[in-house]
């Protein structure tokens, strides 16, 4: 182990440093000083950020540390950098959330970053190990959040579910990794897809399925979806904000780390599977979502058909489709991350703005986070100049170069079915008059964040280049 | 002759930016956004007039060009420019662009600055489709549009608005998202996403027809051709008068625009294969729904109705163009006439129905109904109001002397040499549109006054009066002389035959 191979992962080692220190730094602040906590929490993103810049692996580069399993690449650097912000922004929204309902406690911030240090391994993982670090890691520090506030009976059954299922999960992924390398003999991805002679080895094809079937869970995909809408529910709506976005980021990473690099070889067997979970998700989600009447429900469904339109552009397995599934990933994590901090707006003391009729009338209320929702929803049902648009056009384009282009009106019809429920929001934000004039009070940064973050929407789809390029670039 | 600045990205942006100002004024001082919305809306129709000053005919292909990269990866560019087609439209989009703000100064005043806003960013988004020459351009403003109308309908709309915009959103964005599917196609295809390079493309049989109906799902519903025209009567009637004058007097338009610009040059074996579906489906439009018009008691629904009846004219007079051209051996010149009277009659209805639907809205501002019953003997009360209504519902009904006449009569002109039946089936709007347009004149304006509420009617003030008369001098001027119109759009038609003579395949 070398200086050298140390550096590479010195934003992790950072991470998990802060996370300690953050730890540890809870137990000598009083309550009333927990915004130290805070404060120490962003600190600690911004460096992260600023060391992970500072040495941003170039175009095409590629080092690995550690015996191959770290990998730092071009695509880790900027996955890693977005997962910064969208912790910053999720812990900015969050702060208002927790403090309204009583759960502004230490242990958030640290369970938090520990959560990103698993995004951070996850998407630097270069062998079957360090994905699974990666991902335990990260799924440990959410079971353990959607639990924070205890009391509550739903929390604590959303918990439970969330643990038990996404055991399962971990367990198939893991029954599948060890034949995998009961096959191979290693756990290096990039080894095993030389290693292995892959024509007709009904044992790498069986390892396969347990593979996607586990990326299916995390991701959400139908046939697996069932935790999604139970968790999302049962959830604190800032635990929720987390899980149903920064985890997104490092599963496209997951799902690119162990089916390209590892398997790339039987790209044809996992892309029949890859079509039936998107083509599902996409039906099922996109419908369901329609019947639903409470907003995190809702969501949830419109996240499940969100990852089968990532999964789309997976399909493929050239570097177009992994941009343009990068690219969708990143688009949809700032989409939900806002979604959720409107909802968190609207929040007020203890009471969870989570039923679709709490949105009636915000345009009477606060016109200017109506616009900020409806830019939001615009975006996600993939209405033009928002940035959700191009998101979905560099996936047709992935799916119609990969010569699925049924596939791709399926995918275009189903964006309509979900436009509806989209403009649903919208028309109660709109059309509907209010049924309290009360004041919404949020603190100022708040404000600021999630401003920025609605008019992200339309300042990224105008000034797409910039973002494509760079999820382009990745994987040149 | 070109101007040295980008004039077409002043009149998309001008309106876009400027819809921030009336949101600046904030919804306690309405009267400042209207003045504010006015000015904006006043600037850029000044500036879109050297637009057409500007124009030369002369010049075959595109002019005011503005070409920068906008995605680098997918060589989508943000890409501008004019043909005779496009000007008209552009200045009309402009022209209505004042209107629409004046006709709301007193009949809008729940959130004037959010309204004045929606159809600022409205007009900037239509200027931008006429002006779009990337595939992906154009899409992003054609959808983009979708947006403040459905804001419109559903925020200042009538009883069933909701039901109205969410109909109306869902309808446009199901046929337009076929479209995006044709555009990436044809990107993969030929590389690029210049609708210049594709109108030189090759493309086999089964693509162009693909394509082509890709195509009609978009223009189709948004022109709209029966049988995907149901969205249309529920949008105008639940929409304010200002929304009903945009969507009848442009964004109808886009449809035809459409076809001219897509479909047309593109796809010209497969609209030549298929032509007789676009005739047949235009014929029903014409008679049809004349004849469904003919049965409405509500006015803005019969205008509605209307509208898809003179639409019907449009596409007939695009596609009868490949009849013409197997009549006469293959060529094609002949074949100008219709098109060009297609696109007249586009300009024409654009007139016609915005100055139809701001007569309704000056009764609905006074008597809060649309029902033809409510009404009768307006003339006994408002005079000059009656010379108004009477003048744009003869001119809907193709009264020679105004613009209904000129695209009309070219149309049925042309047809003949494709079909005599098409020219018989087509000339039958010249009755029905008489019967629906003046039988809704004799019920509303003449007879003996019908009930209190017209007894008491108001005539028009002066700011009514102005916007009426406007539109009565366009209405006339286009009828009486339509030379200059025809020939901004002439050169543009000839390259447009061109294209569609050469075979793709």
């Amino acid at each position: 182990m070398s200086m050298m191979e140390l550096k590479l992962a010195f934003p992790e080692i950072f991470v998990a440093t802060m996370a300690c220190v953050v730890l540890v730094a809870d137990l000598y602040v009083s309550e009333r000083r927990r915004g130290l906590v805070h404060f120490l929490a962003i600190l600690g993103l911004i460096f992260a950020s600023i060391i992970t810049g500072s040495h941003m692996a170039a175009e095409g580069e590629r080092a690995v540390a550690f015996h191959g399993t770290f990998v730092r690449d071009m695509m880790g650097d900027v996955l890693k950098q977005l997962s910064y912000l969208l912790l910053g922004i999720i812990l900015v929204y969050s702060k208002h959330y927790l403090r309204e309902f009583k759960l502004y406690r230490g242990e958030f911030y640290a369970l938090c970053l520990f959560a990103l240090l698993g995004v951070m391994v996850l998407i630097s993982a270069g062998s079957m190990l360090t994905v699974y670090l990666g991902l335990e890691l990260i799924s440990l520090s959410s079971y353990a959040l959607v639990a924070l506030n205890r009391d509550n009976t739903r929390s604590a059954e959303a918990a439970m579910k969330y643990f038990v299922l996404g055991s399962l999960a971990s367990g198939l992924l893991l029954y599948g990794m060890s034949m995998l390398y009961g096959v191979t003999g290693t756990l290096e991805l990039t080894e095993i897809a030389n290693r292995v002679p892959w024509t007709d080895n009904l044992l790498a094809t069986f390892a396969l399925v347990f593979i996607v079937i586990g990326i299916g869970f995390k991701l959400g995909a139908v046939p697996f979806h069932m935790w999604v809408p139970d968790v999302y529910h049962g959830a604190p709506a800032a635990v929720t904000l987390l899980i149903s976005s920064l985890p997104k980021l490092a599963a496209f990473a997951m799902a690119y780390r162990l089916l390209e690099n590892g398997m790339g070889p039987l790209q044809e067997h996992w892309e029949s599977m890859l079509i039936i979970l998107s083509a599902l998700s996409l039906i099922i989600g996109n419908l369901v979502a329609i019947a639903q009447t409470n907003i995190k429900r809702m969501l949830a469904y419109s996240t499940i058909s969100h990852m089968g339109f990532m999964l789309l552009g997976m399909l493929a397995g050239d570097a177009q489709g992994y941009a343009a599934a990068m690219h969708y990933a990143i688009v949809y994590t700032l989409m939900s991350a806002g979604a959720f901090g409107v909802l968190i707006f609207l929040s007020k003391a203890g009471v969870e703005a989570e039923n679709l009729d709490d949105f009636k009338g915000l345009n009477q209320r606060s016109p200017w986070f109506a616009f900020v929702m409806l830019m939001l929803m615009a975006s996600m049902a993939g209405v033009p100049v928002f940035i959700g648009f191009f998101a979905k056009l560099l996936v047709i384009q992935a799916v119609i170069n990969a010569g699925h282009i049924w596939l791709a009106i399926l995918a275009v019809i189903f964006s309509v079915v979900g436009a509806y429920y989209y403009l649903r929001i919208v028309k109660l934000m709109y059309f509907d008059d209010a049924e309290t004039d009360q004041a919404i009070n949020v603190p100022m940064d708040f404000r600021a964040v999630l401003s920025l973050n609605g008019a992200s929407m339309l300042v990224l789809g105008i000034f797409s280049n910039a973002l494509i390029a760079l999820c382009v670039a990745s994987f040149s | 002759m070109n101007a040295s600045w980008p004039l077409l990205s002043t009149l998309i942006w001008l309106p876009l930016i400027g819809a921030a100002l009336p949101l600046f004024a904030g919804n306690q001082r309405p009267d400042m956004a209207r003045w504010l919305a006015l000015l904006v809306s006043l600037v850029t129709f000044v500036i879109s007039l050297q637009l057409w000053t500007g124009f030369d005919s002369s010049i075959v292909g595109m002019q005011f060009v503005e070409k920068s990269s906008w995605i680098d990866a997918f060589s989508i560019n943000y890409h501008l420019g004019v043909d005779g087609f496009s000007v008209p439209l552009i200045v009309l989009t402009t022209f209505f662009g004042v209107i629409i703000v004046l006709a709301a100064w007193g009949s809008i005043t729940a959130r004037v600055y959010q309204y004045m806003a929606a159809f600022l960013a409205l007009e900037g988004l239509m200027v931008g489709v006429f002006a779009a020459l990337d595939g992906i351009l154009f899409y992003v403003f054609f959808e983009a549009m979708l947006i403040p109308m459905f804001l419109v309908i559903g925020i200042w709309g009538g009883p069933r608005r909701v039901y109205a915009s969410i109909k109306f959103f869902l309808y446009t964005f199901l046929g337009s998202v076929f479209m995006l599917v044709g555009l990436i196609w044809l990107y993969l295809k030929t590389g690029s996403f210049a609708i210049l390079d594709w109108h030189d493309a090759a493309l086999g049989m089964q693509a162009q027809t693909l394509l082509f109906l890709g195509f009609l799902a978009a223009f189709a519903v948004k022109i709209p051709m029966w049988p995907v025209h149901t969205w249309l009567p529920d949008a105008h009637v639940e929409a304010p008068t200002g929304g009903s004058v945009v969507l009848a007097a442009i964004m109808l338009k886009i449809g035809g625009y459409g076809f001219i610009r897509f479909s047309l040059p593109i796809t010209p074996d497969a609209s030549s294969h298929l032509d007789w579906l676009m005739i047949l489906l235009s014929l029903i439009a014409v008679v049809y729904i004349g004849f469904v018009a003919l049965a409405q008691q509500d006015m803005k629904k019969l205008i509605a109705y209307s509208s898809i009846s003179h639409m019907g004219f449009v596409t007939l007079g695009l596609f009868i163009a490949f009849a013409i051209a197997r009549n006469s051996g293959g060529d094609f010149q002949g074949a100008g006439l219709g098109i060009t009277g297609a696109m007249v009659q586009m300009i024409s209805h654009g007139f016609i129905s915005g100055a139809m639907f701001l007569c309704v809205g000056v009764l609905y501002d006074r008597v809060h109904s649309r029902q033809i019953n409510d009404y009768g003997g307006v003339a006994n009360t408002m005079p000059w109001f009656a010379v108004f209504m009477v003048l744009f519902f003869m001119a809907n009904s193709g009264l020679p002397g105004t613009s209904g006449f000129v695209g009309e009569f070219m149309v049925i002109l042309s047809s003949f040499k494709a079909n005599p039946w098409y020219a018989f089936l087509a000339g039958m709007t010249l009755i029905l549109g008489a019967a629906y347009s003046l039988w809704l004149v004799k019920r509303v304006v003449f007879g003996d006054v019908a009930n209190q509420q017209v007894s008491e009617l108001q005539d028009i003030n002066r700011r009514e009066a102005l916007i009426l008369t406007i539109l009565a001098v366009a209405v006339i001027a286009v009828g009486v002389y339509p030379a200059p119109l025809v020939e901004m759009i002439d050169p543009a038609v000839q390259q447009l035959l061109n294209h569609i003579g050469q075979s793709k395949v």
